[in-house]
């Protein structure tokens, strides 16, 4: 009985994609899909130049190129708020903490031959065995699911206004509790110590 | 549009930054590293929402609430590298071996505790400092 109930759920979960796929055409990429894959392609490759380049300094400017990119790609996916605080955010404070950081470190300047550690070849071989189980699985699963992005904006700051402090305040208001403890150990953390206390 | 795009690209972001902390020997640019695998996290949250046009929009939410927690990850860590570094003048990962387990066979490590503290005292004495 189960059984049988089961495969028929699976057997209209089956129906359902041919429809689906007929809908959409197969391999025939709308301007929405075209823009999305030239601004990842632009994302993935200033993401691979952040962990190869050998100058610490054009890693952290190429991070901007990749968290930029990703804004962008929030905004094809109708999240406008998101991609705003991204831009703020990463782009604006992260990026320019890690500067900060650079500079603070005394990290050279120029080219340094020793930004990556002896361990590459295992580090290479672990990510591409990560990023072809990964992508081998998510186009498996999702082969036949299509995001509707007409309609109305899903992310729109009146729309993430309205869900942030009606469902999710609890929430937001421990996570300032937590940006604020965090705020005061890092202050805690670098603040130098008198010399007759060391 | 097709759900694999943002899915992905995702995964390629996230076996990038994966490769990156892996390695990465200055502390900071592992930082970065983290910083784009959360930013992978992101992505997928962002794009299952928009997808399944979720009422309360929770991966929009999540993704809000990681943004935020990525921010203050990446103030303590930063605080902590800077701390290290003015301890130890490097911010090389591969030289903070203080933790490490000393290469000696078995027998010797475990009759002789002593021999464990074979690193130079005024090292250890200005990290505790």
């Amino acid at each position: 009985m189960i059984l049988a109930a089961a495969r028929h759920v699976a057997q209209q979960a089956a129906q359902q994609p041919v429809l689906n796929q007929e809908a959409h055409g197969f391999l025939s990429p709308t301007g929405v899909e075209i823009a999305f894959l030239l601004v990842g392609l632009v994302t993935l490759g200033a993401a691979l130049v952040t962990v190869t380049t050998r100058q610490l300094v054009h890693a952290a400017l190429w991070l901007v190129v990749a968290l930029g990119g990703l804004a962008v790609e929030y905004l094809i996916l109708t999240a406008e708020f998101i991609a705003w605080v991204q831009v703020l955010i990463y782009v604006g404070s992260v990026v320019v903490l890690l500067l900060f950081g650079l500079m603070l470190t005394k990290a050279p300047i120029g080219h340094s031959p020793d930004a990556d550690s002896r361990n590459r070849p295992v580090a290479a071989a672990v990510a591409l065995a990560a990023a072809g189980a990964l992508v081998w699985v998510v186009v498996d699963a999702f082969r036949t699911t299509w995001i509707d992005l007409d309609g109305a904006v899903q992310g729109s700051t009146e729309v993430s206004g309205e869900i942030l402090f009606r469902h999710w305040v609890l929430p937001f208001e421990a996570l300032s509790v937590l940006l604020l403890a965090a705020l005061v150990g890092a202050i805690v953390l670098s603040r130098r110590k008198k010399e007759e206390q060391r | 549009m097709h759900l694999a795009y943002p899915a992905v690209l995702a995964a390629l972001l996230f076996a990038i930054g994966v490769y990156g902390v892996l390695a990465r020997r200055n502390a900071i640019l592992v930082l970065m590293s983290v910083e784009l695998m959360l930013n992978a996290v992101n992505l997928n949250l962002v794009a299952f929402d928009v997808w399944l046009r979720d009422t309360l929009h929770a991966g929009q939410a999540l993704t809000l609430f990681t943004i935020a927690i990525a921010a203050a990850e990446i103030g303590i860590g930063l605080a902590i590298v800077l701390m290290v570094h003015r301890n130890r003048g490097t911010s090389d990962i591969d030289r903070l071996r203080d933790t490490a387990e000393p290469p000696q066979p078995w027998d010797t490590a475990t009759e002789d505790g002593a021999t464990t503290d074979d690193t130079p005292t005024g090292e250890k004495a200005e990290a505790t400092a």
